[in-house]
């Protein structure tokens, strides 16, 4: 008996090493003509969970909407001029509890005794970032569109072309730095001692390939070339991609699968992966991302250049920047799909134009701090999932 | 239950066997080592004699150079730790010079420098081995079939690492020296030239390499199976078929209408192998340098299906998309 119990185990021990077995039960939905392999493969107790959304600081009443605006009411507002006073000071009581320090409150970003300065970088900042909500929420919908497959994905429908948005909280989630962001890789020495060639690293962003691990610095916030495939059949002289590229392109996918916890056929269909006509209308959505993506790098973080200090800064002395992790942290829709922007309508526009960002001055005139920032409201943010 | 083990059931011991004279042309080899009861359960009990030879002896310091080479350049890359080249071994990697080189012979040692001289380091060794192995058929007045199956992985190596990267102009298409980075190299290899899966001598090459498996794994049982007939003298039955032969025979008869004989099965088998990478090679060598997306050439050629579209627009396509 002991004999056969052992060599059970010797035949069973081996080949669940070999399975490389991510235990729970797998879903699997087909999203193709069958046989061709277009399977969303998700294992439910693996899934990340989606973001605590916390509640509004108080209710915002239509009659609130009304009376004084604020750029009359306070001064140096540059962004939010438009809003009423009360719309006002909803919105930044939301965005303290959002993204800063708790014990800072309002004091990240204000010089208590005169709430219009810009002196801290951190008010120029959120100054910018207001614009750069605004611009996703209003000139990015593509990316958020939702569009309906039929059976065998075929049927194209926009069925939400407004999709959810973003707020602040979306990528901060009680975070003065969001916590999925990038910054440029330390150039490798010229020598062999140390130097990777950018690759060859186990690291999460790339799926623990060894694949080029700095593909962000090329797609998102450079504009190089995503695709590798031809869309000829034979060779021709303009089209040369050589396989380091075709590396580093997959680096990225990497990072957009597991940012969204998904796989290639998400987007794809693997039995050709740059054909468009037979990939699934998801893929629609990721090409819009990349592109906001690179907007959002290079005209609301890269173009504060001087305002960002030390501390926000990667190795390589760049701005820490946003890639899809930043938002969706392992999900394929940012809190489950949460339409939290409903309840903050001064986020979602006018839109401000991407250029000209407005950079550090002369600390304007003293005012001292109104009721405007008066009661922190008592929403513990959630910690973030990821 | 005996005929099921793993390991040899047989051990011989004796006079060890020192094999045939050899001719004044070669080298002496080295005495026979005598019996080791562990690798007896692998194969033959006698070690030695061993013939190095000069073929053998260049051939092995080439392989250490090069091994070097590779094992000393991943050991610099994680600053000589010992403990992150062990942590990080797997995804380590002597890596090809950079597609701005091209076909330079010596780029910098650290750009790909060092994997061109590995390279030939390695490629030397190897042709040395191919070399011993076709002599030393040679003065045993055998066949050179252990040669020429060698040589078909050589140029599978060799389409690879040399004639490929030639005939693209480019040093920077061949593949780099690491476990995951060799890995990494070959599915994004296919992602770039529109899936391998379309390519019909990788095709060939699965089914060669899947049916090698699988003879190897009939000859196996078969032999093992009527081993209590002597049936493992396997030559001795092409013209003599004993009664080991015959039951074989029969079975395969019996269960598929039809049976190899005691010579056919080698032939298949050896051919299956040398084919493996033979239509590999070819597969290979004609990615990128004729074909650039086979799956588009395999539709247009009926050879994959074409799937009706979704009705997805590449948006880049769309005016006023945005860079």
């Amino acid at each position: 008996m002991k004999g056969n119990f052992v060599k059970i185990l010797a035949i069973v021990a081996p080949l669940l090493a070999l399975t490389g077995c991510e235990f729970g039960t797998k879903v699997v939905e087909q999203v193709g003509p069958r046989g061709t392999g277009q399977q969303l493969v998700t294992d439910k107790s693996g899934m990340k969970k989606a973001g605590v959304v916390p509640p509004p600081p108080y209710p915002l009443t239509p009659d609130m909407l009304q009376g004084p605006r604020a750029g009359v009411t306070y001064q140096n507002v540059k962004v939010l001029g438009d809003i009423s006073t009360d719309q006002f000071n909803y919105t930044m009581a939301a965005i303290t509890t959002w993204i800063a320090p708790p014990e800072q409150g309002c004091n990240y970003c204000h010089n208590p005794a005169n709430m219009a300065s810009d002196e801290k970088y951190t008010k120029v900042v959120a100054r910018r970032m207001f614009q750069m909500t605004q611009n996703i929420n209003a000139n990015w919908k593509p990316h958020f569109a939702q569009v309906a497959t039929g059976p065998g994905g075929t049927a194209v429908a926009s069925v939400a072309p407004a999709g959810a948005g973003v707020t602040c909280w979306t990528c901060h989630r009680g975070n003065a730095v969001p916590v999925n962001h990038w910054s440029n890789a330390v150039a490798d020495p010229r020598g062999i001692k140390g130097n990777k060639h950018g690759q060859d690293t186990p690291l999460q962003s790339v799926a623990y390939a060894s694949l080029p691990y700095d593909s962000f610095s090329s797609y998102l916030s450079g504009q190089e070339q995503i695709r590798v495939q031809d869309t000829r059949q034979l060779r021709n002289p303009g089209h040369v991609v050589p396989i380091s590229q075709t590396e580093k392109t997959y680096g990225l996918m990497m990072h957009m699968s597991q940012s969204l916890g998904v796989n290639c056929s998400f987007c794809h269909n693997s039995q050709a992966f740059g054909n468009w006509a037979i990939s699934r209308p998801t893929r629609v959505n990721a090409w819009y991302g990349i592109r906001m993506v690179r907007e959002i790098n290079n005209s609301y973080i890269n173009s504060l250049d001087s305002v960002w200090p030390a501390n926000r800064r990667g190795p390589a002395g760049d701005p820490l920047k946003v890639n899809c992790a930043t938002c969706h942290q392992g999900i394929q829709k940012p809190l489950g799909g949460y339409h939290m922007l409903k309840d903050y309508p001064a986020l979602s526009g006018p839109t401000s134009p991407a250029a000209a960002p407005v950079t550090a001055t002369a600390p304007a005139a003293a005012i001292p701090a109104t009721t405007a920032m008066a009661a922190p409201p008592a929403v513990v943010p959630a910690k973030p999932a990821a | 239950m005996a005929y099921q083990n793993i390991f040899t059931q047989v051990q011989l011991r004796g006079v060890l066997e020192p094999g045939v004279p050899l001719s004044p042309l070669n080298e002496p080899r080295t005495p026979a080592g005598g019996y080791s009861y562990l690798m007896g359960k692998l194969g033959a009990a006698q070690i030695g004699p061993l013939y190095l030879g000069r073929l053998g002896l260049a051939s092995i310091i080439c392989g250490v150079l090069a091994f070097e080479i590779i094992g000393l350049n991943m050991f610099a890359s994680v600053n000589w730790s010992p403990i992150q080249f062990i942590r990080q071994l797997f995804w380590l990697a002597l890596e090809p010079p950079p597609a701005k080189y091209g076909l330079k012979i010596l780029p910098p040692l650290a750009e790909g420098g060092w994997w061109l001289i590995a390279g030939a380091f390695l490629t030397a060794s190897i042709l040395l081995w191919w070399l011993r192995t076709y002599r030393r058929a040679k003065e045993l007045n055998m066949g050179t079939h252990v040669a020429w199956a060698f040589a078909s992985a050589i140029w599978l190596y060799l389409v690879l690492g040399f004639i490929r990267p030639l005939a693209m102009g480019s040093w920077s298409e061949a593949v780099p020296f690491g476990i995951f980075p060799h890995l990494d190299w070959t599915a994004a290899f296919s992602i770039r030239y529109g899936n391998l899966f379309y390519n019909p001598f990788h095709a060939l090459s699965i089914a060669f390499l899947y049916g090698s498996t699988l003879l190897f794994a009939m000859h196996g049982a078969t032999i093992l199976a009527v081993g209590r007939y002597g049936g493992e003298r396997e030559i001795e039955q092409i013209t003599d078929r004993g009664t080991a032969s015959e039951r074989a025979a029969l079975f395969w008869r019996w269960t598929m209408g039809f049976n190899a004989t005691m010579e056919s099965i080698h032939r298949w088998a050896w051919w299956f192998a040398v084919l493996t990478t033979l239509t590999g090679g070819i597969g290979i060598l004609l990615t990128g340098t004729v074909v650039d997306n086979w799956y588009l050439w395999a539709v247009k050629h009926h050879y994959a299906e074409a799937y009706p579209s979704t009705g997805v627009v590449d948006p880049a396509v769309l005016p006023g998309a945005p860079k």
